[in-house]
């Protein structure tokens, strides 16, 4: 009963109670600052270190889950909030934050040298973006050449006949990715051509999963021949031996970005807005780079293993803002339209 | 015992008890003197166990007030009243011997333990079980456990012992030894005592005063030859003992008529003639032999039907001609001497002093 | 309290209904008593009634925390894919109903009432997947019957993502729970009245239905609310198989973590609210005109063996049991295997799951003190509740309130607590809110969650007890807590490890109640499962459904031996 415990819990209040009383200065130092984030498992050790090693007097102390329930946790906790600092969550959902007034706007140093589309629009800024991942058809090989069926090269080769039944994607209404994808579509082609295209697309959909990460590993496991997911997960699956090809559409891809944020009433500005700076510098983008092809300053070009050789040119133009703005309607009609012919089944 | 005898130990005043609309006790008064064995006895439901549970502070009355030697006790609650109690289930603790059953109560004084176990032995040989101290309930019969109540009831000393129906639960042989046991140790103690019973005959044998009740009131408070032998109603007269019931009219001052025959009987006043009333006589009271023409209250009988009940036979009387409606308990010896066969017409008397006149008929509220 | 005979109000004196009404003075005990009620009322409200009151508030606000009114059920009842579930839901709870009910009724009748083979085994096996998540024969399922499923030839073509998929699972689920009720309501059986049938020349059949099933009656009628309950509120199989069917639990979960709508979300859990409290509320209502069917003088009724038919049942027993097996075995199979389809080599990577979930193994250790800490904590509140219902006196406002509450839990789904918890604890003016995100929390939520079991478990074992032991206490001058302590709680311990364990095994396996209520480091491994099926780690969720249910039977088996030594020692009294 080591664990996470009631015994925690007091040993916490106690701990308050004691800087209370005492103000022990040594303690007073290192700042503990608590950072809402999506990132992955392995990025979180890294980054730490890293961070701390160069600011000296805070502390990260990470909560992290997927960026649904993070993002609902943020919003359940609005009136009261209890983080510091977002370091790590989709700027969608950074977006919609801002459009509630829930963030601190702040400009960090060393902005200017940021690529355009990952600063905020906004001044003083309400986010900055620190690593894009694109959106990807993964193929798995094996189930395609047994099944007879060609690996696609667009968008638009996903309405074939030949695809029915062997698509998986993410449902929008219950995963960022998902939502990410179909206004991609909306983006690309205009609204009334987008809902067009879906519904072709729709046709040959088997399921549509919770997951962003989910239809990748589905395709990798031959669960189904194509998921329509996003890079960092389908070359992980190829890394971990999964029979797949990562495909980067011909049209281009949509996107999101990782952003960074800090939450309007944060007890801890001083050391919330360190992190905010550093979050920018060369040596964090270096370390999003470890992780992802597209990261926030020009000139650097990462190639982890396994990404499709992908380029900037390939991200399309999307309206980040306007993106959570029109959440709601699009969801509604995606839903009106194929949750409910779904259900039907 | 130091008490003084002529002052009540328990004094209940026109006690009340309402469950909701229903009233379980109505306006009882009751006395109750020191070192006597009472019996509470009615049939189910009639209050006898409400009345109970009001002395011992478990049920609450709605109004009225107990005294307790002298204590007014009528708001306190159990914890603070001095009884001991035996309950028909005896509740026992199942997971403690029989020796910490009885000591129970001693060891939560604060007692020494060698003084605690010199009293559990002597409680245990007390009521007759001196080995069983290391027993658990579950592994003595019924009677050894209702013995084992009464010794934890009366480890603390209590000025009043209340018993719940601590027989009925043991076969008809048990019983009726329990009965002379109990009554043997309420003599040598002398410890005030009311249990409560519906079995007439528990209460017939056992008790210094019963208290009769029925719906919620007293019908009756007496010895138990008073209650036998001058039921003061005719639900006293059927619930103790066999009491026939026959229909009549009144006819006069003392006189009343069992349709073609005349009764001589002793009437309350307020009664007028041409009242229907009901006659009551016990079957021992039936008489059938010395009958001389002087005898008053004779008649012809027919036997109709004969039950042998083996020291003495219970037969059917048909009077007026009709259906036997009258029963009469005959010795062995009489049925022989008179050889009363089914069929016989013969001549029988109600002595008038035997005879009891009620206005209502036993079933009527 | 001193003034004890007050005058009755408006009394005319000299009247005999005049009388001084008489209030009882309280002693030590009441007092202790009282103030117990008043905390057990007080627990009850902060763990329960708040929270419900909390969601329905939010279910008429808006996202700035407007009153709106009805706007959120116009909007959900105008929305035909929203609506949809409804029917969705209803749908596979009947389903699931109408297939267990027959199944868990022959195996129960074979386990209780024919002289079949290996009873014992087959009853064990049967209940194993009590231990297990209801994720667990989802997962199995997709494995057997998915696309790359071993057995994906039977399906002819068809899928198993969707309804049948869903209700398939809730069988193996939902099996055990109905098949626990029906052995027990099969159990109880009046030898006379079969022996009676068969002196009248009653043929099998007629005995049946004219003996057997209406004695069993009650105990369908429970058997099917229960299973009806259990699918409609369980999140756990129709997110994992569900595929493009949507059911009310998985549109609150959607609602909720996908788009953050929790108006939403309230919404949708005060609709699911209604089947379980109707479902509820009938059983309730039926089992009240239940009557002792069988009196003190029942003959045990000892099945005589008539080996066609008990061949028959072992049969199907053998059937069903190991189609259970089967099951179990292939989660257990899968969680071992390195890459579906395509690499069948075992290995124990799956087991690493700090490759698959950023919590790891921590998740597993948080769950083991999370059902520590709720069957600890939770046994102590529920019997000491159970107790102060059971044989306290007086005081019946507070009493009734208590025992209402005690019993709505049952009809409260997971998810619908757990969201409730969310908006209660997250309240600005709420001092508990530190309670939020710590494991605190969700061992409040587990405990108010199982509660309606666990407090009729402990209120029949304390309705056996005579009722005379507390006014036996007070004539001895001995005060409830030590008779308590001396008497009730040692008479009890049977029934009090059934309830520790309960709340164990079921805070171990539970999602649906605390997925909206854990936080980075106080994710539990049924949490992990879900996140990690979501992820498409299915092998790893595999092997740790595996890990809980290894885990539960564990503590099962240990429960059973310490049973059995306890019946050496402490509970000698019971032998003759």
């Amino acid at each position: 009963m080591s664990h996470p415990s009631f015994g925690r819990l007091l040993a916490g209040a106690a701990a308050i109670a004691a800087t209370a009383l005492v103000a022990d200065p040594a303690l007073a130092q290192r700042t503990k600052i608590t950072v809402y984030t999506a990132l992955e498992n392995d990025q979180l050790g890294p980054y730490k270190q890293a961070f701390e090693n160069d600011v000296k007097d805070v502390e990260i102390a990470w909560v992290r889950d997927s960026t649904g329930v993070i993002t609902a946790r943020f919003l359940a906790e609005k009136d009261n909030p209890r983080a510091d600092i977002i370091w790590g969550l989709g700027a969608s959902s950074v977006a919609l934050f801002d459009s509630m007034k829930l963030l601190e706007p702040y400009t960090p140093k060393g902005t200017d040298t940021l690529k355009a589309a990952f600063k905020s629009p906004t001044a003083p800024m309400a986010w900055t973006g620190m690593d894009a991942w694109l959106a990807v058809i993964c193929y798995n090989t094996v189930e395609g050449k047994k099944k007879n069926i060609p690996a696609p090269a667009t968008w638009a080769d996903l309405t074939k006949s030949v695809y029915k039944n062997e698509i998986v994607m993410p449902n929008p209404a219950s995963s960022g990715t998902g939502y990410q994808q179909v206004y991609a579509w909306i983006q690309m082609m205009g609204e009334g051509p987008a809902w067009n295209y879906m519904d072709k697309v729709h046709d040959n959909v088997a399921v549509y999963t919770h997951s962003g990460s989910a239809p990748c590993v589905q395709a990798g496991k031959g669960e189904r021949v194509i998921g329509i997911g996003f890079d960092m997960r389908g070359a992980r699956e190829k890394t971990q031996g999964a029979p797949l090809d990562v495909i980067l559409p011909k049209e281009g891809a949509g996107w999101d970005m990782e952003a960074t944020a800090i939450v309007k009433g944060t007890k801890n500005m001083e050391a919330a807005k360190k992190l905010a700076d550093w979050a920018i510098t060369k040596q964090a983008y270096e370390l999003y780079g470890k992780f992802y092809a597209i990261v926030g300053l020009p000139g650097m070009n990462p190639a982890p293993p396994n990404y499709p050789p992908s380029a900037d040119a390939a991200m399309i133009k999307i309206d980040v803002a306007k993106m959570g703005q029109d959440r709601d309607r699009v969801l509604k009609e995606w839903t009106k339209r194929y949750d409910i012919k779904s259900a039907a089944k | 015992m130091t008490q003084d005898k002529s002052t009540p130990y328990l004094r209940i005043e026109r006690l009340t008890k309402q469950f909701g609309t229903f009233t379980a006790l109505k306006d009882i008064s009751l006395e109750i003197f020191p070192g006597e064995f009472i019996c509470f006895l009615g049939p189910s439901g009639c209050g006898k166990t409400t009345l109970l549970r009001a002395i011992a502070g478990l049920d609450i009355q709605t109004s009225g007030r107990i005294f307790q030697g002298g204590r007014d006790i009528s708001a306190l609650p159990s914890s603070q009243r001095d009884f001991g109690i035996v309950f028909q289930s005896y509740a026992l603790f199942p997971n403690l011997t029989v020796a910490a059953n009885v000591g129970y109560g001693l060891v939560s004084r604060g007692l020494p333990r060698v003084e605690i176990e010199t009293r559990v032995n002597d409680l245990l040989r007390l009521v007759g079980l001196p080995d069983s101290g290391p027993k658990y309930p579950a592994q003595l019969s019924g009677g050894q456990q209702q013995r084992i109540a009464v010794a934890r009831a009366l480890a603390l000393s209590p000025g009043l012992l209340l018993l719940d129906e601590p027989l009925s639960a043991l076969d008809a042989r048990v019983r009726a030894h329990l009965r002379v046991e109990l009554r043997r140790l309420h003599q040598r103690l002398g410890v005030t005592t009311i249990m409560v019973t519906h079995d007439q005959e528990e209460a017939l044998t056992m008790a210094d005063r019963i208290v009769v009740m029925n719906h919620g009131v007293i019908e009756q408070m007496g010895s138990p030859t008073e209650v036998y032998r001058k039921p003061a109603s005719a639900f006293v007269a059927d619930f103790v003992g066999t009491t026939n019931f026959l229909p009549a009219v009144v006819a006069g001052p003392d006189h009343v008529r069992l349709g073609e025959i005349n009764l001589a009987c002793e009437l309350s006043v307020n009664i007028g003639p041409g009242q229907d009333v009901t006659l009551a006589i016990r079957p021992e009271d039936v008489v059938v032999r010395n009958i001389s023409p002087t005898t008053p209250n004779t008649f012809e009988a027919r036997v109709a039907e004969i039950e042998f009940l083996g020291s003495f036979c219970r037969v059917g009387l048909a009077i007026n001609g009709g259906d036997p409606a009258l029963l009469a308990d005959f010795s062995i010896n009489a049925v022989r001497d008179l050889s009363i066969t089914e069929g016989k017409v013969m001549p029988v008397a109600l002595p008038p002093d035997r005879l009891r006149v009620f206005v209502r008929p036993p079933q009527a509220p | 309290m001193t003034a004890t005979v007050t005058p009755a109000p408006g009394a005319a004196p000299g009247i005999a209904a005049a009388a001084p009404v008489i209030r009882r003075r309280l002693d030590r005990d009441d007092v202790l008593m009282r103030l117990g009620i008043a905390l057990l009322i007080a627990w009850l409200a902060f763990t329960l009634a708040l929270p419900l009151w909390s969601l329905l508030s939010k279910s008429f606000q808006d996202r700035d925390g407007a009153f709106v009114g009805l706007a959120n059920y116009i909007e959900y009842f105008s929305t035909p894919a929203l609506f949809a579930s409804v029917f969705n839901s209803l749908e596979v709870a009947v389903l699931s109903t109408a297939i267990v009910l027959p199944l868990a009724f022959a195996y129960a009748y074979a386990l209780t009432r024919t002289c079949m083979r290996w009873k014992g085994l087959f009853q064990a096996l049967a209940l194993i997947p009590i231990l297990a998540p209801s994720l667990l024969p989802a997962i199995s399922l997709i494995y057997l019957f998915g696309n790359q499923g071993i057995l994906k030839e039977l399906l002819l073509g068809g899928s198993i993502y969707g309804e049948g998929g869903i209700v398939l699972a809730q069988v193996f689920y939902c099996f055990p729970h109905a098949l626990m009720i029906l052995v027990a309501a099969l159990s109880m059986a009046d030898a006379r009245l079969y022996e009676a049938a068969e002196v009248l020349g009653a043929s099998r059949l007629r005995v049946f239905f004219t003996v057997t099933l209406p004695g069993a009656k009650y105990g369908v009628i429970s058997a099917g609310f229960v299973i009806f309950t259990l699918v409609i509120t369980d999140f756990g199989i129709a997110k994992v198989i569900g595929g493009r069917f949507n059911v009310l639990a998985t549109d609150i979960y959607k609602q909720v973590i996908g788009q953050q709508n929790f108006e939403m979300g309230a919404v949708v859990g005060m609709v699911l609210l209604v089947p379980a409290i109707v479902a509820f509320a009938a059983d309730r209502i039926i089992q009240r005109r239940q009557t002792a069917l069988l009196s003190a003088r029942a003959v045990p009724l000892d099945p005589k063996p008539a080996p066609p038919r008990d061949w028959g049942m072992f049969a199907f027993c053998g059937v069903v049991g190991g189609l259970i097996f089967g099951v179990l075995a292939m989660s257990f199979w899968a969680s071992l295997i390195t890459r579906w389809p395509y690499n069948l080599s075992l290995t124990l990577n799956n087991y690493a799951f700090g490759n698959f979930d950023t919590n790891g193994w921590e998740t597993y250790w948080n769950s083991l003190t999370l059902s520590a800490w709720t069957a600890g904590v939770g046994t102590v509140v529920i019997f000491v509740g159970a107790y102060l219902l059971e044989k306290s006196r007086g005081f019946p406002v507070g009493r009734a309130i208590a025992q209402f509450m005690a019993m709505l839990p049952m009809a409260v789904p997971g998810l619908v607590l757990g969201l409730s918890y969310i908006f209660f604890f997250n309240a600005r003016w709420n001092p508990f809110g530190f309670l939020y995100a710590t494991l605190a929390i969700m061992v409040l939520n587990s405990i108010t969650h199982f509660y309606t079991v666990c407090h009729l478990t402990a209120t029949t074992a304390l309705k056996q007890m005579d009722p005379e032991f507390e006014a036996v206490s007070a004539s001895l001058k001995v005060s409830l807590l030590r008779t308590m302590a001396r008497v009730t709680v040692p008479v009890c311990l049977p029934a009090i490890f059934d309830v520790s364990i309960y709340l164990f095994v079921n805070a171990m396996t539970t999602v649906s109640a605390v997925i909206f209520l854990y936080s980075t480091d106080t994710k539990l491994a049924s949490v992990t499962i879900v996140n990690m099926d979501e992820s498409g780690f299915t092998a790893a969720a595999a092997a740790m459904a595996m890990t809980i249910v290894f885990t539960s039977a564990a503590v099962k088996v240990a429960h059973l031996l310490i049973t059995r030594k306890l019946e050496g020692t402490t509970q000698a009294w019971r032998r003759r």
